[in-house]
C-alpha cells in the first residue's frame, strides 16, 4: 500500500526540517531490516502475547444486538489490553526497534495519556529512558494517565504553546527530536507524521485486523459486513482496517470526532471540515484557515483532539474505499453511558465515538455483521464525563 | 544573476529576519527600513505560522503576536509591495510549506515574482520533497533556497549540488534561538559545500553576540540573526525599530571583519 517515497496517492510525504532526514532514513533503514527479521518477529509476537495479553478477544455483544434489533454487533476488545488501549502495539514494535537501532531514549507526544502510559510502560520494561509531552490542557483532563506515566518513571513535560492540546505536544516533540537525535527515538503513537511513521505504525497496528478475521472466521464462519473504528490521527482504526482492504464487501468506518457539530468551530472532524494541506511532516487532510493557519480544534476526547488524519486514511477517503462519519460530544456520552449499562464495559471516550456510529447503523442492518474496535477503557474518562453530566468528582 | 547574489558580492552578508506583523506591519515595514539603512545585505521576511515546528520559544511567540494581531498572507504581501518601490535589497519569505501549499503554490509563487521577492525559505521541505514547489519557483524566478544542517553528513554534496540562490546552513541541532556556544563542525560542512557549489553560504540559528556572527562570518559568506531581532521586537513593541537598526548596525561591522 506505501509508495516507496512514502506516498499514499497524493498524500504522505516527508515535510520535515533538515535535521531530522537523515534520522527517518536510518529509521526506514531499520525497519526495513526488521520486519522480516524471524528473531524481530518472535521477540515481538512474544511481547505481544506474554505482556500485552494478545490476542484480544472478540467478543459477541448479544444484549446490544438484541437492543438494537439489527446487526450482529462484536466488540474487538483492544481496551483488555496491557495498559488499556490499542496504543500498546505500536509502542512496543517501536520500543523494540529502537533498541535494536542501539537507541536508549524514547520521545512521545500524547493526547488522552494512552499513548504516553504505553510508551512509558515499554521504557520500563527495557530499560529505556523516557520523555512525554503532553498538551498542559490534557494534563488536566488526564491527570490520572500523568500519574501513572510519572510512576512508570516517566517524565512528563506540559507543553503550554498554541491550544496546549495533542497538536502542540506533536510539535514540541518533534522539536525536542531536532534537538537530540542520536541517542533518542521519536516513538509517534499515530499513523501520522513524516515517512515511514504512517507506515511503521500502521504495520505494528495491523495485527488487530487480523486477528479480527481470524476470530470471525471461526465465529461465524465468514467476514464482517463493516467494521467501525474511532478516528483522530487513525491508528486504531487503520489497525482494524488493514487486513480488509482487499475485502471489498467488508465495509470499513472511520469515526470522528465532532465535538460541538461539524457546522461549529468546536469540532475535530478533518475529513468533514478540512482540506488538503501539508503539516506535522506529512501531506493530507487538515483543519485550517484561508490562509494555512491550523485550526485550534475542539472535542470532548483529548484523543481525537487533532487538526489532522493519517495520510493513508485520507487516500482510504479520496478512494472510496472506507467512509469517514462525525460523531459530536453528545452522541460519544451517550454512547459511552449506554455500553456501560448495556454490556458492563465502559470503553474509552475516544472509542465511544465508534460506538455511537454502530448505534445508528445497526438497526437497519438486519443479518449482518458489525464488528466495533473498542481501542481502550474508559476508567481515565470518567471524571471528565462526570463533568460533562453536570457532577463533579474527585478522583 | 539572481538578485540574491548581490547579497553576497560585496563581502560578507549580514542577514536579519523579522516576523511580519509582530507587533503589527507598521512596525515590520519601519524594522526593514532601518535594517537597510544599517547595512542589512539580505532581509528575510517571516510569514508567521500558527504551528512553527522548526523554532523555538522566541520567534514562537512572535508568530503568536502576529496572528493574534490580524496579520494575513495578502496583507504581508502589500507591505512588501510598498516597501519594494523604495527598497533594493534583496529580500526572501521565510515560512511553512502549508502557508504556500494552502494559499495556492502558483498564486503565491507568481505573488513574490510580482511584489518583487527574490527567495523562499521553507524550513519544513527537505530536498526530498522540494518537487513540491521547485517547478512553480523557477517559472517565476523565485530561488528556493537549500537547507544543510550539521546531521546532513552524507547529504551535503547532494544538496549543494542543486542548491539556488543561497545556501542556508543550519549551525547547530534543535529549533531557531540564542545559543551561548555553538559547538558544530561547521567549518568541515562549509569545506564539502564549496567543493560542490559557488553559491555562497550563511550561517543561522543561535547567533546572537557580535562575536558568534564575526566567528560565522569568517568560516562562511555570512551571518544569519532572528531571535536576538525578534527579543528586541518583544521588549520595545512599536518603538524596536531604532534599536533593531543599532543593533544591525553592529552586527554588520562584526561580519564585515
Amino acid at each position: 500500500m506505501t509508495n516507496p517515497n512514502g506516498r499514499f496517492g497524493v498524500h504522505g510525504g516527508q515535510y520535515i526540517p533538515e535535521t531530522l532526514m537523515n534520522a527517518v532514513i536510518e529509521l526506514e533503514e531499520a525497519y526495513n531490516h526488521y520486519k522480516d527479521d524471524p528473531d524481530f518477529n518472535r521477540e515481538l509476537t512474544k511481547l505481544f502475547n506474554e505482556y500485552a495479553g494478545r490476542p484480544s478477544r472478540l467478543y459477541y455483544a448479544e444484549k446490544m444486538t438484541k437492543d438494537l434489533g439489527g446487526a450482529k454487533i462484536y466488540l474487538k476488545r483492544e481496551d483488555l489490553n496491557h495498559t488499556g488501549a490499542h496504543k500498546i502495539n505500536n509502542v512496543l514494535g517501536q520500543a523494540l526497534l529502537a533498541k535494536k537501532m542501539g537507541k536508549t531514549r524514547l520521545i512521545a507526544e500524547t493526547g488522552a495519556g494512552q499513548h504516553g502510559v504505553a510508551t512509558a510502560t515499554a521504557a520500563a520494561l527495557m530499560g529505556m529512558e523516557c520523555v512525554v509531552f503532553m498538551g498542559e490542557e490534557d494534563t488536566v483532563r488526564q491527570a490520572l494517565n500523568v500519574y501513572r506515566m510519572k510512576l512508570l518513571g516517566a517524565e512528563v513535560i506540559p507543553v503550554k504553546s498554541g491550544t496546549a492540546t495533542l497538536k502542540d505536544a506533536v510539535s514540541e516533540a518533534m522539536r525536542e527530536w531536532t534537538s537530540r537525535i542520536s541517542d533518542t527515538h521519536y516513538c509517534l503513537g499515530s499513523v501520522m507524521g513524516p515517512h515511514p511513521f504512517p507506515t511503521i505504525v500502521r504495520d505494528f497496528q495491523a495485527v488487530i485486523s487480523k486477528e479480527i478475521k481470524e476470530q470471525m472466521m471461526e465465529a461465524e464462519g465468514r467476514l464482517p459486513d463493516a467494521v467501525l473504528a474511532c478516528v483522530g490521527g487513525g491508528s486504531n482504526a487503520i489497525g482494524s482496517f488493514y487486513n480488509f482492504i482487499e475485502d471489498k464487501g467488508v465495509r470499513l468506518i472511520g469515526c470522528e470526532a465532532a465535538g460541538r457539530g461539524v457546522d461549529t468551530f468546536e469540532t475535530a472532524a478533518t475529513i468533514a471540515t478540512g482540506r488538503l494541506g501539508i503539516f506535522h511532516g506529512m501531506k493530507s487532510y487538515f483543519c485550517q484557515d484561508e490562509y494555512g493557519q491550523i485550526a485550534p480544534v475542539y472535542s470532548i476526547s483529548a484523543g481525537l483532539d487533532y487538526p489532522g488524519i493519517g495520510p493513508e486514511h485520507a487516500y482510504l477517503h479520496d478512494t472510496g474505499r472506507a467512509e469517514y462519519v462525525p460523531v459530536t460530544d453528545e452522541e460519544a456520552v451517550q454512547a459511552f453511558e449506554y455500553m456501560a449499562k448495556t454490556e458492563g464495559i465502559i470503553p474509552a471516550i475516544e472509542s465511544a465515538h465508534a460506538v455511537a456510529h454502530a448505534m445508528k447503523i445497526a438497526p437497519d442492518m438486519k443479518d449482518q455483521i458489525i464488528v466495533i474496535t473498542i481501542s481502550g477503557r474508559g476508567d481515565k474518562d470518567c471524571a471528565a464525563i462526570a463533568r460533562y453530566r453536570g457532577e463533579d468528582i474527585h478522583e | 544573476m539572481s538578485n540574491i547574489s548581490k547579497a553576497f558580492a560585496d563581502g560578507k552578508a549580514f542577514i536579519p529576519f523579522i516576523t511580519c506583523g509582530d507587533p503589527d506591519l507598521e512596525t515590520s515595514k519601519a524594522c526593514v527600513k532601518e535594517m537597510v539603512r544599517n547595512g542589512a545585505d539580505l532581509i528575510e521576511l517571516g510569514i508567521p505560522f500558527s504551528d512553527p515546528t522548526a523554532e523555538g520559544p522566541v520567534i514562537q511567540e512572535a508568530n503568536v503576536r502576529a496572528l493574534n494581531g490580524g496579520v494575513t498572507t495578502d496583507k504581508i504581501f502589500d507591505m512588501v509591495r510598498e516597501l519594494r518601490r523604495e527598497i533594493k535589497t534583496p529580500m526572501v519569505f521565510m515560512t511553512y510549506a502549508n502557508v504556500v501549499y494552502s494559499y495556492g503554490s502558483e498564486k503565491f509563487i507568481s505573488s513574490c515574482e510580482d511584489i518583487g521577492m527574490d527567495g523562499l525559505v521553507l524550513p519544513d521541505l527537505p530536498f526530498e520533497e522540494k518537487d513540491e514547489f521547485l517547478g512553480t519557483c523557477h517559472k517565476h524566478e523565485v530561488d528556493l533556497i537549500s537547507l544543510i544542517a550539521p546531521t546532513s553528513e552524507n547529504r551535503i554534496a547532494m544538496i549543494a549540488k542543486e542548491a539556488e540562490g543561497f545556501i542556508y546552513l543550519v549551525s547547530s541541532l534543535g529549533v531557531t534561538g540564542m545559543r551561548s556556544e555553538i559547538t558544530t563542525d561547521l567549518k568541515s560542512i562549509v569545506k564539502v559545500i564549496r567543493e560542490n557549489t559557488d553559491k555562497p553560504c550563511a550561517i543561522g540559528f543561535g547567533i546572537s553576540k557580535p562575536e558568534q556572527a564575526k566567528a560565522m562570518a569568517e568560516i562562511s559568506d555570512g551571518a544569519i540573526v532572528g531571535s536576538a531581532i525578534i527579543k528586541l521586537l518583544e521588549k520595545h513593541g512599536k518603538d524596536a525599530p531604532k534599536y533593531v537598526g543599532e543593533y544591525v548596525k553592529e552586527m554588520k561591522e562584526a561580519v564585515e571583519g
